[in-house]
């Protein structure tokens, strides 16, 4: 006689990590809505008063100038990190051993805060005794105030996340770039491909799914860039890196409207969530099946 | 940097003697040079802040205003690192410390167990919890940072490590799940049944084959949660107040306020920062980057 089915755990196993992940996870979600219909300084508790936050949006000027700033922002960061993580990603997982010391070289940024990030460059970018100050005394350019100025200002802060963050995604394509089969290479190379050729059409169509995921850690975690964005300009100069989560932040904890301020934060989490599902229905990634098309 | 464009040539085949192809066989061995010639200058970008940032900490204030800022020290001294002890950043330190092993033990307690029951349960709630995990994944911490301050408060938790520890725990548990699933899956499903067979509970199972099975799960977790713990910004700015709960970026932040014009005390502090988190990644280089690339390369 066979003994009884395997005891398998049950789902007082998960409760736990549900439940905490419920109150501190998901449950804001649902209660950032809720605050978007109310009126609440953080102190007290919060008056239902409709959709008063709602309609206030699209006359809020920040609000505007918010989201073409953070969709600049994001759309810049997207397009200097990828193509740089993927050259770099792929370049790196060939097997040398001066690649691998560059790679862990590469990799040091992403050890430092976020704080500190900002700190060291914000030193860097001084106008008095930073580089830009050195670079004017060589050359003799007109602006050695990069974070004072609208435009340089918004490219410093793309820069700088791209020093951040590309070593993760590099890493991601590294990763990757050694999953795909070597045999592709040796067919392509028969038939007389050039390195460039197999890299634009074994290397990228393999790495797609990479892309994809790396693209929309990219979007979802823009929201990142917010706290660079705080130390390091603030949003000035004037409003020219306000970007949206930081004109949410200054709305709820600096002038404690935080009806308003989740009002701001549910269209972050659409922005986010819409991005990212535009990113994977384009590229269809929900409909491929193989992880190993064309193979 | 000319060593890093170097590429070892692998013995040419002949190629049914058409010379044309063979030449251009070897021309495709040409752009990993410009790929090579990139990383160079990409190293060159990535050290020098760091160079900039280790070389200032070390300046004396005179020498900070008058030499160019890429230039050589001209004499070494470590007073700011002395200063930074003075302004106290050992009490940062140690709220760092007990902000990131608070979290990571959080979530392993909670993780571990999860884990084991998404991999081996047939049960639909289990499957249910597994997917809101994953749709939690999406949640911006950022953008839920008020509701968030308000259920700490409604807790009366607000200005307390504890406050900090709740949701960075609470968002770093989606990944930790995914990445401890995925290393209990490689486990063959014969184990568990000889387990049961022997009629051992399903909390032996657990103790005795499922702990000591995800330890390489376990402390690939212990990283990313201690690295994010460690680097959160946005949580601790919001969600305490004193000095006496201040974590280190804050502490930096503070710093920066405070002393904004002792550049070189500010960049010891950074460099003081920045030594345990180094020290960590020499010590778990591998694990690191391995669990960097399970969790996030799905």
């Amino acid at each position: 006689m066979r003994t009884s089915a395997t005891e398998r755990p049950g789902f007082v196993w998960v409760a736990p990590a549900l439940l905490f992940f419920g109150l501190f996870g998901l449950a804001p979600v649902v209660v950032v809505g809720y605050l978007s219909f109310t009126s609440w300084s953080g102190l007290g508790s919060p008056q239902w008063v409709g959709l008063a936050n709602w309609s206030a949006l699209p006359g809020d000027g920040q609000v505007r100038g918010g989201l073409v700033i953070t969709l600049t922002l994001t759309a810049l960061c997207w397009a200097t990190q990828t193509p740089l993580a993927l050259a770099f990603g792929v370049w790196s997982a060939g097997h040398q051993r001066v690649r691998a010391v560059v790679s862990a070289v590469f990799f040091l940024p992403l050890l430092l805060s976020t704080a500190a990030i900002a700190l060291v460059w914000k030193a860097l970018l001084d106008p008095n005794f930073g580089v830009p100050a050195q670079v004017r005394e060589w050359f003799g350019l007109s602006h050695s105030n990069v974070l004072g100025h609208p435009t340089l200002a918004l490219y410093a802060i793309v820069f700088i996340v791209l020093w951040q963050f590309l070593p993760f995604h590099m890493l991601l394509y590294q990763a990757a770039a050694r999953q795909v089969p070597r045999s592709l290479y040796e067919a392509a190379e028969l038939d007389g491909a050039s390195g460039f050729q197999r890299f634009l059409r074994i290397t990228v169509p393999q790495l797609r799914h990479t892309i994809i995921a790396s693209s929309v850690l990219m979007l979802v975690g823009s929201m990142t860039y917010f706290e660079t964005v705080l130390l390091l300009t603030a949003g000035g100069p004037g409003n020219a890196t306000r970007i949206l989560p930081l004109h949410m932040y200054n709305q709820g904890f600096v002038a404690f409207e935080m009806g308003y301020a989740s009002a701001i934060a549910v269209l972050l989490v659409v922005l986010g969530t819409g991005l990212s599902l535009l990113v994977v229905r384009v590229t269809g990634y929900s409909r491929m099946t193989s992880q190993r098309e064309g193979m | 940097m000319a060593t890093a464009t170097r590429h070892r040539t692998p013995p040419e085949a002949p190629r049914n003697g058409r010379t044309g192809r063979r030449v251009r066989t070897r021309n495709t061995r040409r752009p990993a040079y410009g790929a090579g010639i990139g990383a160079a200058l990409w190293l060159l970008v990535v050290c020098v802040p760091l160079y900039y940032l280790v070389a200032t900490s070390l300046r004396g204030p005179g020498d900070y205003m008058s030499q160019g800022p890429l230039s050589l020290p001209q004499s070494l001294t470590l007073d700011n690192y002395r200063n930074v002890f003075e302004v106290g950043f050992l009490g940062f330190l140690a709220n760092s410390l007990i902000v990131a092993f608070g979290a990571i033990l959080l979530v392993l307690l909670v993780a571990v167990p999860a884990a084991f029951a998404i991999v081996r349960s047939r049960s639909r709630a289990v499957r249910v919890s597994f997917l809101l995990f994953l749709l939690g994944l999406a949640v911006p911490a950022q953008a839920v940072i008020i509701p968030i301050y308000l259920i700490i408060t409604r807790l009366h938790l607000y200005d307390s490590l504890p406050a900090i520890i709740l949701p960075t725990a609470a968002f770093t548990l989606p990944i930790s799940i995914i990445v401890l699933t995925s290393s209990l899956r490689d486990v063959p499903g014969e184990l568990y049944e000889a387990m049961a067979l022997d009629g051992a509970a399903t909390w032996q199972v657990f103790l005795r084959l499922v702990l000591p099975l995800s330890r390489p799960g376990v402390v690939t977790v212990a990283i990313f949660v201690g690295l994010n713990a460690w680097n959160n910004f946005i949580f601790p700015l919001v969600l305490t107040q004193s000095a006496s709960n201040r974590v280190l970026p804050l502490g930096l932040w503070a710093f920066q306020t405070q002393y904004g014009t002792d550049v070189p005390g500010l960049m010891a502090a950074v460099v003081l920062s920045t030594i345990p988190i180094l020290a960590l990644y020499l010590f778990g280089r591998r694990h690191l980057l391995s669990g960097l690339a399970a969790g996030f390369g799905k």
